[in-house]
This record gives C-alpha cells, sequence and structure tokens, in this order.
C-alpha cells in the first residue's frame, strides 16, 4: 500500500490583510477526494440497487419472499416484478468501481482522521468547544436559522455544524463502509459477529441504503448552507484555503 | 502559497518513498499470487486491494454455517441461459452419461461419472447463497470437496489456479488455490436432503460459499489444473471479467 505522507504542519498561509485562512491543505484535499468517491458511490450504489430495488430483513431475502418495501421503479432484471421495462444491466462496472471508490475513501478517511488527530483539526474545528456542550447552544443555533437571522460565523463552525460534521465522519460514513463490508462473504467468513450485530445480511443491505439516504440529506443541506452562506466564496475557500474578510 | 524549500524537499522524498514502496509491493504481491487476473484497467488497483487484502483475511476462515431451521423455504434459483439439446439429452438420460472431466496440472486425468464422485467422501453444509444483485437463500449444499477430486487426480505442486466450465461452454470460471483447496468448496450433486434441481444447477454444480452466486457455477462436466490464466479466454480468469464482472466476488 502507497503511505500517504501528509503535512503535519499546520499550513501558514501567508494571506493579505482583507483574506483569511480557512481550511488547510489536509481538510481541502481530503474533502474534494470524499466529494468525487461519494459521487462514484452513490452513482454506482442507485446502478447496483437497481439489479433488485427490494429491501428485507433479517438473514436472506428474494423475489420469493415478502419484501420489507419495494421501491416503485424499473429493474435492470427480468426476474424481478416491477411492471416497468427492464434496464441494461450496469452492475459489472458499477460493482469494480463501487469497491474501488469505498477504498480511496477509506484511505482518505484515515489520512484525515489521524492529520486531524495530529495537527489539533479535530479538537480545535469540531469538538464543540465545552461551554457549548449542552441543548441550549444547539437550539440557539437552531433557532437562529429557524428565524432565517444571521448567524455569526467567525471564521470556526458553530456547535450545529459540529456536530453534523462529526455525525457524518464517525457516525455516517464508518456505518456505511460496516454494512457494506457485512456484504461480503469473504468478509463474513471472517467477522461473522459484524453481521450478526446489524440483524442479518439483508438487514445490513437495508441499513446500508437508509445510510445512503441519511448521507444524501447531509449533502443536500450542506449544499443548501453553503449557497446561503455564499457558495462561491465558500466553495473558492475549499479550493484556495482563503476566504475574504468581507465575505465572512 | 508558501512552499519552503526544505517542504518541496520533504514532499519530494515523501512521494519518492511512495513510489518505491508501491512498487516493492506490487512485487510482492503479485510473488505471493495477491494479484487478481483481472488486474489490468482502471479498476485493477481497487480490485488489486480488494483481492489482496481478502485473500490475506481469509486463509483459513470458513463462511457463515446456518442451523437446520433457517434453510429458506423460497429458494430463488434465478434465471438460467436456454438450455442446450446436449443438456437435454442427459437430462432425459437422468444425467447417467453425466462426465466430470479433469485434466491439465494433475498427474492422472481423469474423467468422473456422478456415481463416480458419489464414491469420494460426501460432505453437506448449510450456507446461504448470495447473488451480487442483493438477494439470497439458505440451503444445505450435499456433494464431494473438490480438494478430494484435486488429491485423487494427483495434482502438481506448481498449480495455481483450478479453471471449471459449464456444459454449456460460454460460462466458465476460475478460483485460485486457497478457494479450490477449501473444505467447503463443493462440487454439489444435492441440495436440501435430495438431488440438486436443474433450475439449481444440477446435475453438478461448483458451490464456493466465501464467494457470490455467480462463482457457484451451474452445469459444470469439466475442471482443468492450471498454473496460469494466460491462455484461457481472454486471459482476464473467467468468462465473468470479459462480459465486465469481477474475477473474483468475495464482495
Amino acid at each position: 500500500m502507497t503511505p500517504c505522507y501528509a503535512p503535519v504542519v499546520p499550513t501558514t498561509v501567508a494571506a493579505p490583510a482583507t483574506e483569511r485562512s480557512r481550511h488547510s491543505a489536509v481538510v481541502r484535499m481530503t474533502h474534494w477526494i470524499t466529494v468525487l468517491c461519494f459521487a462514484a458511490l452513490l452513482v454506482t450504489g442507485v446502478e447496483i440497487l437497481l439489479s433488485h430495488p427490494r429491501f428485507y430483513w433479517g438473514e436472506t431475502g428474494n423475489v420469493n419472499m415478502q419484501p420489507l418495501f419495494t421501491l416503485h421503479v424499473p429493474s435492470s432484471r427480468s426476474m424481478v416484478p416491477t411492471g416497468y421495462a427492464v434496464l441494461p444491466d450496469q452492475n459489472g462496472w458499477s460493482r469494480y468501481l463501487h469497491f474501488e471508490a469505498a477504498w480511496l475513501l477509506v484511505l482518505t478517511g484515515i489520512v484525515y482522521v489521524l492529520a486531524s488527530l495530529w495537527n489539533g483539526h479535530l479538537r480545535r474545528d469540531l469538538l464543540p468547544a465545552r461551554e457549548q456542550r449542552n441543548w441550549k447552544a444547539y437550539t440557539a443555533v437552531l433557532g437562529r436559522y429557524l428565524h432565517r437571522a444571521p448567524v455569526k460565523e467567525d471564521g470556526a463552525y458553530n456547535v450545529v455544524q459540529r456536530a453534523a460534521y462529526l455525525g457524518v465522519i464517525f457516525g455516517l460514513l464508518p456505518l456505511l463502509i460496516w454494512t457494506g463490508l457485512a456484504l461480503s462473504p469473504a468478509f463474513a467468513s471472517v467477522a461473522p459477529r459484524a453481521v450478526e450485530a446489524l440483524g442479518g445480511r439483508q438487514s445490513a443491505r437495508t441499513l446500508d441504503f437508509f445510510a445512503t439516504i441519511a448521507l444524501v440529506l447531509f449533502f443536500v443541506v450542506h449544499v443548501v448552507m453553503v449557497t446561503l452562506a455564499g457558495f462561491w466564496s465558500r466553495t473558492r475557500a475549499m479550493v484556495t484555503g482563503v476566504v475574504k474578510e468581507e465575505q465572512l | 502559497m508558501s512552499m519552503t524549500r526544505r517542504r518541496m524537499i520533504a514532499a519530494t522524498v515523501a512521494a519518492g518513498a511512495g513510489v518505491s514502496v508501491a512498487g516493492v509491493a506490487a512485487r510482492l504481491a503479485r510473488r505471493y499470487g495477491l494479484v487478481p487476473p483481472d488486474s489490468g484497467g482502471i479498476y485493477g488497483p481497487g480490485e488489486t486491494l480488494t483481492y489482496a487484502t481478502q485473500r490475506l483475511m481469509t486463509t483459513h476462515s470458513t463462511a457463515r454455517e446456518f442451523s437446520r431451521n433457517m434453510i429458506s423455504k423460497a429458494p430463488f434459483a434465478n434465471e438460467i441461459p436456454p438450455l442446450k439439446e446436449e443438456f437435454k439429452r442427459h437430462q432425459a438420460a437422468g444425467f447417467k452419461e453425466w462426465k466430470l472431466t479433469i485434466d491439465g496440472m494433475v498427474a492422472h486425468p481423469a474423467s468422473l461419472s456422478l456415481a463416480d464422485l458419489k464414491t469420494l467422501p460426501k460432505r453437506s453444509q448449510i450456507t446461504e447463497l448470495a447473488c451480487e444483485e442483493g438477494w439470497s437463500y439458505i440451503a444445505e449444499w450435499i456433494g464431494t470437496p473438490l480438494f478430494e477430486v484435486l488429491h485423487a487426480a494427483g495434482m502438481l505442486p506448481q498449480a495455481r489456479y483450478v479453471v471449471y466450465r459449464s456444459i454449456d461452454r460460454d460460462w466458465w470460471e476460475s478460483i485460485d488455490m486457497a478457494d479450490a483447496m477449501h473444505p467447503q468448496t463443493l462440487l454439489t450433486y444435492g441440495m436440501n436432503d435430495d438431488d440438486l434441481p436443474v433450475k439449481f444447477g444440477g446435475p453438478l454444480r461448483l458451490r464456493l460459499p466465501r464467494q457470490l452466486g455467480y462463482k457457484s457455477l451451474k452445469f459444470v462436466d469439466s475442471i482443468t489444473v492450471t498454473d496460469s490464466m494466460k491462455h484461457f479466454g481472454k486471459g482476464l480468469g473467467s468468462s465473468s471479467p470479459e462480459g465486465g464482472y469481477a474475477w473474483y466476488a468475495g464482495i
């Protein structure tokens, strides 16, 4: 495996007085690689799902069994009764790309987490400050969002942002990796408990789908919030690392 | 952007180290048989990582086995390509003339009838068949472990892959020695206390419970032991990669 060398020194960007340093090089690189992986995993995941748009709970499930729920979409397999025409099979390349993107995402995640522990990004930018660890702090921010009142950014994430990012990084993404791996018969032969803890193979598949829905929801909210804050200035900040003082 | 000289040197050294470590890793992987036959192309790196990691992790692992009451009451056989005349003749004769040939890197090439196969040690397992599409079922599979047949044929030590083919030659697969010698890799002739039904792959199916369903080829009548997949089909390991699917289906 290629070791990934992450810059461990916090980037010191010599910004003009009107610009403020916002995202470190590690955050920017891992962010965009993650976007790429997310897109690839989502598209290929949908393609694979279309070969069997039915979900079950427990260990086994097939067209002869009662589904937990069915998505009313066409399928790429004639054996699945959908009432629609059969779509072309895209599973071959989708499966190759799904797992390749998953590898890239996992390796990127490892680099990100190690670098964030090392350079203090996790403690400084993501963990809520001690005095912010209460419901009041969350409801205050949410209240301002709901009333469309300006939420002061000041170059740091507010407590709701922190919770959302932490939830995705340490909750949703690991859950997606886990539920995905549980679908691997080879992985299951090494770690049968990892499948049983999820309620069985078909439960793992259903949970992988639910976690995907949750991640897509996060993505939508994330893009909406970025747009409200100023799409180009924030996107530019995630590319160049700096944001103009007056755009904060 | 201020890229100091020191950081530039560090980055260059890191990149150089990364490239050489990757080079050494690739050579080691090839030597220890951790590179799949379909490792070329843009999906090659991901496929190689998956195969190498799972091969190292699963050397001695066994697929999950279930209790008898977990056997699916409604298993799903999936679609099979239209049966050809040759198969229908065998079917009409009750598969009495069905032969499994074993050749390639073996001391004693052989041709076994189903009756011959049944004289070899019999094993059964209750395992899940999971399709790459997402559905699955559990059944009891009864048959002869592949390694018994390979031992009986006197497999040569340089063997690295076992190729197996459906009577319809459009469908053929191969597995590495870890899977070929695995105790759960079964030349299956029975299912749920009965003969293996034709729609489930009867009279003979190679069951490989640590990989997805498409590696458990139906209507198997030919086995070839080899040290290289180069000269089989397009050299990608099986008919699956030729149709766009991965050779290794452990996930």
